[in-house]
């Protein structure tokens, strides 16, 4: 039996396998640190298409495609899908999943969604109402700058806390098919909002929700931090990070030695001018699928934590001057 | 000697405004329009003109020069037309500013495409 662990957390009894990932980069992405990992890094950032919008559709796709291609399985087997993005109405998802026809969930988590959608696929698998399902999250540059700041025609300056959205998608083939890294838990985040207002500043609305999620995980599971060998939070950045640290300072814990953030690894601060960092979905999901879970499957790293972090604002709650709520998920991963 | 007051001017404006950009938390559209209104102001006060005078184009190609021509613009047609020159003014006078900006972009449209930041 599948084990309801503490207030927020599951333990499956029999955990899913995470068989393949597939992942697409963009241009800047490609030139990062972590360039030479990705599936895809694509020098054309429209990846052959008219408008940001379809080129992150054709990203998801892509990397769908290429999650199955690297598990050897066809699109007719997978029984559901699980994507979302950044845009209204998760158009990204929409249109790079119509050519796949499997039967489709879209989801929003913001920059989480990678999370809330490996949860979601887990729990199918785990539940038995399907044995392949896949979980895929996309972000764009383009799109993203558009849909919540300006067009990039506008030519505006970033300032110096806002993060940068990576252009990417990441994809994740979860069943019952064996490979050497399972899901054993999720812990599922609440909404945590410390009334931020400021849209240029991510990490700062992120961070507490990543400290709750932290904190509800070791205590449901009745770990501490020394049980993973990395907690891996999603795009907090510079800024995000330094304030996660010091809120859970105050809850007597200290994770900087096994802390890392999927923003601050994918671009070289020093000279990619991204300022505080990456964000997006894409951000945490290129990440796990292209760095994160390599370690995983060669068993240098033992058991994960891994916490997307997602800032849930829209342009019209913004505009209407409400606060910016965070969200983050956290999902156990393990090598076996 | 023109070019140099032009200059300076010009670029302390650019600067001040560089600084709100940085420094504070202001969106940027609304450090545009601030100094479209401080523009109406310096006019209101006079000020705006003896400036003009001592730095040309330095103080009227920025926003606050925008600002001046709004303002002029709706004085006139108030001493003109009366109360309904306040409506009309500030359109009249920034009909060539903002056509332009909206025809010259419409075919600087045809040309470029938005591209990718650095």
């Amino acid at each position: 039996m599948n084990a309801i662990k503490g207030t927020q957390s599951i333990a499956f009894s029999e955990s899913p396998y995470l068989v393949s990932a597939g992942s697409v980069a963009g241009k800047k992405e490609g030139e990062g640190p972590l360039g030479k990992y990705f599936d895809i890094a694509s020098e054309d950032d429209l990846f052959g298409e008219k408008t940001w919008e379809l080129a992150e559709g054709t990203m998801q796709k892509l990397a769908c495609m290429l999650a199955l291609k690297n598990a050897g399985v066809q699109p007719e087997e997978v029984r559901y899908l699980f994507g979302g993005d950044l845009l209204r109405q998760g158009i990204a998802t929409s249109m790079g999943a119509e050519e796949l026809q499997i039967p489709v969930f879209g989801l929003f988590g913001a920059c989480s969604t990678s999370g809330e959608a490996l949860a979601l696929a887990a729990m199918t698998v785990a539940a038995g109402y399907g044995d392949l399902v896949l979980a895929a999250t996309s972000s764009h540059f383009g799109s993203a700058e558009k849909e919540f700041r300006f067009p990039l025609g506008y030519a505006n300056q970033r300032p110096l806390s806002s993060t940068w959205t990576v252009t990417g998608s990441g994809a994740f083939l979860v069943g019952k098919k064996k490979s050497r890294v399972r899901i054993s838990g999720v812990t599922i985040g609440k909404i945590v909002d410390y009334g931020l207002k400021d849209s240029q500043n991510m990490g700062a609305c992120m961070a507490p929700a990543a400290c709750d999620t932290i904190l509800q995980n070791l205590m449901d599971f009745g770990r501490d931090e020394k049980d993973y060998d990395r907690i891996i939070t999603g795009d907090l950045g510079y800024v995000g990070q330094s304030i996660l640290f010091d809120l859970l300072r105050k809850k007597g814990l200290d994770i900087k030695e096994n802390h890392m953030d999927c923003g601050m690894t994918i671009f070289d601060q020093q000279t990619q001018h991204t300022n505080s960092g990456g964000s997006g979905c894409g951000c945490a999901a290129i990440t796990l699928a292209a760095y994160i879970m390599p370690q995983l499957i060669s068993g240098e790293w033992k058991r994960i934590l891994f916490v997307p972090t997602g800032a849930l604002m829209s342009t019209v709650s913004f505009n209407e001057g409400e606060s910016v709520p965070g969200i983050a998920h956290g999902i156990v991963l393990e090598h076996c | 000697m023109d070019y140099i007051n032009a200059f300076w001017v010009g670029g302390l404006i650019c600067a001040l405004a560089q600084i709100l950009l940085d420094r504070t938390k202001m969106m940027p559209g609304r450090v545009m329009v601030s100094l479209v209104v401080l523009g109406c102001i310096l006019g209101f006060v006079q000020i705006f003109k003896p400036l003009q005078e001592y730095a040309g184009a330095g103080v009227s190609v920025p926003l606050l020069g925008f600002g001046n021509t709004l303002w002029n613009g709706v004085k006139e047609a108030v001493d003109k037309e009366g109360f309904i020159g306040i409506f009309l003014g500030g359109f009249k006078a920034g009909a060539a500013g903002i056509s332009g900006a909206l025809i010259f972009g419409y075919i600087a449209s045809w040309i470029f495409e938005p591209k990718m930041k650095e």
